[in-house]
């Protein structure tokens, strides 16, 4: 299995964690991303995942070989979901297993981090009055006047997790 | 009196172009891909012309056009085409050409082959930037592939290195600048707009969207025709037709499944997609 894997129904981050365990690794660290109810003020009812796969599957690999070869670790994995979830629903998880806890609590938190800034991965979130929006996207439209000039990303970070 | 061995003609189209992100054989110059015209350029003045390609590319329709030979190791770059050459006819010598000259002329050809010295082991002129022997614009002899084979044998891959070893005619180009090669977007915009500005063109492009610009345009994928030239292009071209609202600076771009350039040269059968902010996690 990839250590970078896209999921259109529930996985079990059990197994995954399962996967990683290794007699040589004695610190495990895990995170989970789960849909909060709320956002920038405003009730969530629940959210929908859109990937672009091959890029997305590349990207996170990506980041998964640079963590190891910043960090001393051993075994990573990071699963993320697709499609429509509800609240409370594991979005993102992220295992990571290593010799000792320091470097795998420094890896977890890289990983999140980097799969959150460019897998190119989008949420939307439905919220109780009906309305609807793409995190992140909302405030990109073009101003009439503004010349096209492509650049980095806004610095929003708006993400439940 | 035995006459020297008959030339074939070798277009090497291999290369990775990773600086160029962009396949080289299918860079258009005057409205024609490279290869194209490297083939159009050689073929008159040999037996026989072939373009060497690695073997996961002899599926490509361009490149299926021609006699194909396909390197018998990977990943040893341009000496591995000219060995498979050298071993696939190993009765004739071989004009050599790289798929990244767009200045090169018949003339140049011409002289090389008129000035050729079938009894050294090749025929090549002198960079005009260091004086080092030009590999990829060479004549080599049949008596060149033990020694290649050998060179091969210990590990080396750089055929300029070879040929500055080995007992070759070294010739002063004729025209300075007809061996400078493309290597990035830069050098190609500005050495196409010198060959000969394209004939207005259009490409099949297939484009994707996601998240907001979906919506926006109203379906997760299409396939066009258009004369845009650049992902940046595109872009603008969309904006107009598809009512695209989102601003270029937030978006980045992706080409053919890996992220890209907004300036980086399209072809025919590229599949574009603007990203939106992403927002995992």
């Amino acid at each position: 299995m990839n250590r970078f894997s896209l999921h259109e129904t529930a996985f079990d981050p059990q197994r995954l964690l399962e996967a990683l365990r290794h007699p040589s690794c004695g610190g495990y660290v895990t995170f989970e991303g789960t849909v909060r109810d709320h956002n920038e003020g405003r009730a969530v009812r629940r959210l929908e995942y859109e990937a672009f796969a091959p890029l997305a599957l590349r990207e996170g690999e990506r980041i998964l070989a640079a963590a190891c070869a910043r960090f001393a670790v051993e075994r990573v994995h990071c699963a993320h979901r697709t499609g429509a979830l509800e609240i409370g629903e594991l979005a993102v998880w992220v295992g990571v297993a290593a010799k000792h806890r320091g470097e795998a609590f420094d890896a977890c938190r890289y990983i999140i981090d980097h799969v959150k800034h460019s897998v190119p991965i989008w949420k939307k979130e439905y919220y109780e009055d009906g309305d609807s929006g793409w995190v992140n996207c909302e405030h990109c439209a073009t101003a009439p006047e503004l010349t096209a000039a492509p650049g980095p990303h806004p610095a929003h970070d708006t993400c439940n997790s | 009196v035995s006459a020297a061995p008959g030339i074939y003609g070798l277009v090497l189209s291999g290369g990775r172009s990773t600086r160029m992100k962009r396949d080289k054989a299918k860079l258009e110059y005057a409205g024609k891909p490279q290869l194209e015209r490297a083939m159009d350029l050689i073929s008159p003045l040999v037996e026989r012309s072939f373009v060497s390609l690695r073997s996961e590319q002899r599926s490509d329709p361009q490149r299926a056009a021609y006699e194909a030979i396909t390197d018998l190791k990977p990943n040893l770059g341009p000496i591995g085409g000219i060995q498979a050459a050298l071993h696939a006819h190993p009765q004739n010598a071989w004009l050599v050409l790289a798929c990244d000259l767009p200045f090169l002329d018949a003339a140049t050809l011409q002289h090389l082959i008129a000035r050729r010295a079938p009894a050294r082991l090749a025929t090549a002129y002198r960079s005009r930037f260091d004086d080092l022997p030009e590999p990829l614009c060479a004549i080599y002899e049949p008596a060149s592939l033990p020694a290649i084979e050998a060179w091969i044998a210990q590990g080396e891959n750089c055929p300029r290195k070879w040929l500055s070893r080995s007992d070759v005619e070294l010739l002063a180009l004729p025209e300075l600048r007809a061996l400078d090669n493309v290597n990035t977007a830069e050098e190609y915009a500005a050495a196409s707009a010198e060959v000969g500005a394209p004939a207005v063109q259009r490409r099949h492009l297939n484009v994707r969207y996601f998240a907001l610009l979906r919506e926006q345009a109203g379906r997760g994928s299409e396939a066009l025709q258009t004369e845009a030239r650049t992902p940046q292009e595109l872009y603008q071209q969309l904006q107009r037709e598809r009512g695209l609202k989102l601003a270029p600076e937030y978006l980045r771009v992706a080409v053919n499944d890996e992220f890209g350039d907004w300036h980086q040269p399209l072809a025919d059968g590229d599949t574009v997609a603007f990203l939106p902010p992403v927002a995992g996690g």
